[in-house]
């Protein structure tokens, strides 16, 4: 029963972990939008207003599939861990 | 400049009270049914009571009072920044209103264009909702954008007028839009269809979630570094949590000011550009030209 439950808890916090390397690709892909950005602003400072707007609008979509994943992350950490036990104990006691 | 009557000076300490109680009523109301907890919790939306419904029970929750509370602050904010307002400007809060109006104005003229300058009202209503639910995060109450519910109703909400403006030139010519630009892609046109409100709304509250988990995580982090740090201080100060002053403070200047504006910023962006892009402008010109051709003869 405790190894169950320990194996439960292990496997929970090792999948929010792995769901989390969803984090590099939001990360290249916003760094890259705003050196961009600052070569733009560089270019042209007079645009920054816009630049700088149309780059926030632009992470923020980039960002995207990063929150799915953190949303699935915490997911598995606060939520999933109480239901599977539940689950466990619940079958157990059927058995 | 002439100065204020006391009738009118009565009724704007009555605007700003209203502004400022109904934050008092959030936290008196979570201090009396926060149950007492060791360390740190991470936990969703209390559930105030239920109401037994034949579908399902109907829950009255953290979020949904507390957005009430955001609702409430902004009516009487509003209420208060158009007070005594006259065509000869006579008071300063007049050139706020009237800056934000121009703002706003301004903005949905740029990204949605002439035809739907109307709609300025209600970008700024989601606008200032999402902003002041996520910063009620400042006064330590629950932010109703970190409930996937509330916010998934405001995207709801939007995706049901993006599909109303695309169904502008009649539900046929909706349907076919789906087999753009080849027939066989029709249902990843229809995922993506569906993806839209879903991606609004976690991405509104996968970032206001992540910032209030951090924030949780630093100052549990740092109740126990100050314990294994101060712990040789005397008497009362050794169980104080010294270092969780003010060192959270500087975290949540990007995490709960920064990122709740922005977010809100955003979604009425994606709002603005999602309606005026789903919009077919230059059939609805075309069929209403048609239209009046037809008329005329």
């Amino acid at each position: 029963m405790e190894l169950a439950i320990g194996i439960i808890l292990g496997c929970c916090a090792l999948g929010a972990g792995l769901a989390m390397i969803a984090g590099i690709g939001p990360g290249i892909g916003e760094g890259n939008a705003v050196a961009k950005a600052c070569e733009a602003i560089g270019r042209q400072p007079e645009s920054k207003g816009s630049v700088t707007t149309t780059m926030l609008m632009g992470c923020a979509v980039a960002e995207t599939t990063g929150l799915y994943a953190l949303v699935i992350a915490i997911l598995l950490i606060f939520v999933a861990p109480n239901l599977l036990v539940d689950l466990l104990v619940e079958t157990i006691k059927a058995l | 400049m002439n100065t204020k009557s006391l009738r009118f000076k009565i009724v704007d300490a009555v605007y700003i009270a209203m502004m400022i109680l109904p934050i008092v009523f959030g936290i008196v109301l979570q201090v009396l049914t926060d149950p007492a907890t060791e360390g740190i919790t991470i936990t969703g939306a209390k559930i105030f009571f239920e109401i037994p419904m034949p579908l399902q029970n109907f829950v009255i929750t953290e979020s949904q009072v507390n957005s009430a509370i955001a609702l409430i602050v902004i009516l009487f904010f509003c209420l208060f920044i158009t007070h005594g307002i006259s065509e000869k400007i006579e008071l300063k809060r007049q050139h706020f209103a009237e800056m934000i109006v121009e703002k706003v104005d301004n903005l949905v003229e740029e990204n949605m264009g002439s035809y739907f300058s109307a709609y300025s009202p209600f970008i700024i209503a989601i606008m200032a909702l999402s902003a002041v639910s996520s910063l009620l995060s400042l006064f330590g109450l629950f932010a109703p954008t970190s409930d996937i519910n509330i916010v998934a109703g405001w995207a709801i909400l939007v995706f049901i007028l993006i599909t109303y403006y695309k169904m502008k030139c009649g539900p046929l010519y909706y349907l076919k839009g789906f087999t753009e630009p080849v027939a066989f892609l029709t249902p990843l046109n229809v995922i993506g269809e569906i993806a839209t409100p879903i991606s609004m709304a976690f991405r509104h509250y996968g970032n206001v979630l992540s910032g209030s988990v951090i924030s949780a995580l630093l100052c549990s982090a740092l109740a126990g570094l100050s314990a294994k740090l101060l712990g040789w201080l005397p008497g009362f100060l050794a169980d104080m949590p010294l270092l969780q002053v003010g060192i959270p403070a500087v975290l949540s200047i990007y995490l709960d000011i920064f990122s709740g504006c922005l977010q809100a910023f955003i979604f009425a962006m994606l709002t603005m550009l999602y309606i005026a892009g789903g919009f077919p402008a230059e059939e609805y010109e075309k069929r209403k030209a048609r239209k009046r051709a037809k008329n005329k003869n």
